[in-house]
């Protein structure tokens, strides 16, 4: 299916405004679907139990500074099908919470715990959200572009 | 796999000794986890109760350093240093990426030697997970075997680029140079001489008494398992799914070769267990044989540099490309925002999302079997923790 078929599938299921869904399918290169952070859950489930769609595969999860705002990406494609889209959800930099799609896909119990160590997104009914890469004790979330590196790492002085 | 033992042991006197739940901490620096990876084991007596894995040991900030780069070329070399020993696939999905996010053609010629390449490098790479895999299991010879065929793979690329690990050859819109009149033969040599070794080194440990016995039935990845944890490669073909990115999600020019996709059909066990994702690696090399000698047949005439400016400036926009490196699904996600400095560069790497299903498929499985587990997912810690 194309990103368009996609699209107007999605818009069928979820005709409702709260959902939030939006489309920039002229976007140079890759087109995406914009949803609603509040619903990332529901329309996670849908894609991947519908017939039609069958995304069981979430390539990829990546957080994004969008400055101002914060996104986190979602790259599903579908193994049967052999189509692939691209999700997005944005939300405000103060309150960055995201629906956890965990229970949807296992694998983004690893990716959202990265998304959450490097730019402090939080992700509601994860069940585990530690930090994976960077020290438990790490402050700051690095990858947000308005990250000041620390000068001392637990009254070390860090050279630079 | 082993069932979980829920009555407690009973000693020869008849007395039933008390059992506890204890913590097991193997790695950072243990031999069989493949670099720094430390698994909290949670261990009832020899049986894993849980596994939690601890990453992130060699994290050197991949992503943060792409944001301060002045040229997209520049986020080359540290793509080589991710998957250290697949040094060259790193940089084909990179420039993949690249390519498509600025919409560029490259020449035949240098697709043509970047699967060449790639092929090679897989190669290089299955040898080293057999080779330690072998190691892990108490087979040494074999790995003695592995390296000195893995040899001369390097020496080939030496040729090409002057590197045997970390290469920098492959750019965006082309290559560092063209490969040198002698190679195509030597390469071509090499295939003749390397097809009788794989099936040498499958009587010596695949076949090996030993080595089924330690392998099969353990680990056990059923397909929806695998899928929903998203595991890509090897991995994912061990447990029977057929799915590979060179035919699935073409990219370069994979489309104009004969080769098949081998997946793990549970000939020693279940679908699934350690030894199906072993023989899917050894099979690969033999399909990669096959796709070097055809593309070294056909390689086109021709340079090996796009018409690119000297500073890339890819017009704003995001792209996610993803190829088949030989531990699976390896996708690159680049952000630009317009000018010569990527916004954001994202490496989805295989070996991270492999390594996320290891608590799911040891539970129940004994201590030594760890070691078998851990090594049949093939990390490479420098792409996990990245």
């Amino acid at each position: 299916m194309s990103p368009q078929e996609i699209l107007e599938r999605l818009t069928a299921k979820f005709p409702d405004s709260a959902f939030g869904i939006e489309a920039k399918l002229d976007a140079p290169v890759d087109p995406f679907i914009k949803v609603s952070p509040q619903h990332i859950i529901e329309i996670a489930q849908f894609l991947r139990d519908d017939d039609e769609l069958q995304f069981d595969f979430l390539s990829s999860l990546s957080g994004i500074d969008l400055k101002g705002k914060l996104g986190v990406v979602y790259h599903l494609s579908s193994l049967p099908k052999k189509h692939k889209i691209v999700l997005r959800v944005e939300v405000p930099t103060e309150a960055p919470e995201v629906q956890s799609v965990e229970s949807v896909w296992k694998t983004a119990n690893w990716h959202e715990r990265e998304a959450f160590d490097l730019f402090g997104i939080r992700f509601t009914g994860h069940s585990d959200l530690r930090r994976i890469l960077l020290p438990y004790d790490w402050e700051g979330y690095p990858l947000r572009k308005d990250y000041q590196v620390p000068e001392f790492y637990n009254g070390m002085k860090v050279p630079y | 796999m082993s069932e979980i033992i829920t009555t407690p042991p009973v000693s020869s006197t008849g007395r039933t000794l008390r059992t506890e739940e204890m913590i097991l901490n193997m790695g950072p620096q243990h031999p069989a986890t493949h670099g720094v990876l430390r698994l909290e084991l949670v261990v009832d007596g020899e049986i894993v109760v849980d596994v939690i894995p601890h990453i992130g040991y060699l994290h050197r900030c991949f992503e943060k350093h792409c944001e301060h780069m002045t040229n997209y070329q520049q986020v080359i070399p540290y793509t080589d240093r991710m998957d250290y020993v697949a040094s060259m696939t790193n940089e084909f999905g990179f420039v993949v990426a690249a390519e498509r996010l600025l919409k560029i053609q490259v020449p035949e010629r240098v697709d043509y030697i970047r699967v060449i390449m790639a092929e090679f490098q897989r190669i290089a790479s299955h040898l080293i997970a057999i080779g330690t895999y072998g190691i892990d299991i108490g087979a040494f010879t074999p790995f003695l075997y592995c390296f000195r065929d893995r040899e001369k793979i390097l020496d080939l690329f030496e040729m090409t680029c002057g590197a045997r690990l970390l290469y920098n050859y492959m750019w965006v819109g082309g290559l560092s140079h063209d490969v040198p009149p002698d190679f195509i033969p030597k390469a071509k040599e090499f295939c003749t001489y390397f097809k009788p070794n794989i099936k040498e080194l499958n009587d010596l440990l695949t076949y090996n008494e030993i080595f089924v016995k330690r392998t099969a039935n353990v680990g056990v990845l059923p397909a929806d398992v695998a899928i929903n944890y998203g595991c890509s490669g090897p991995m994912l073909r061990g447990s029977g799914v057929d799915w590979d990115l060179r035919r699935d999600d073409p990219y370069s020019v994979y489309h104009k070769f004969d080769w098949d996709v081998c997946v793990g059909k549970g000939e020693m066990g279940t679908v699934g267990d350690c030894w199906d994702r072993h023989i899917v690696r050894a099979r690969e090399m033999e399909q990669s044989v096959r796709i070097i000698e055809q593309a070294l047949e056909q390689i086109p005439e021709g340079d090996v540099h796009a018409a690119i400016p000297k500073r890339i400036r890819p017009n704003p926009g995001e792209v996610y490309a993803r190829i088949e490196s030989p531990r699976g699904e390896l996708g690159y996600y680049i952000v630009s925002d317009g000018s010569a400095t990527p916004y954001r560069i994202k490496a989805r790497s295989p070996a991270f999302s492999n390594l996320s299903v290891i608590n799911e498929i040891s539970k129940g499985a004994m201590i030594a079997d760890m070691v078998a587990i851990a090594g049949s997912i093939d990390i490479v810690l420098g792409e996990v923790d990245r």
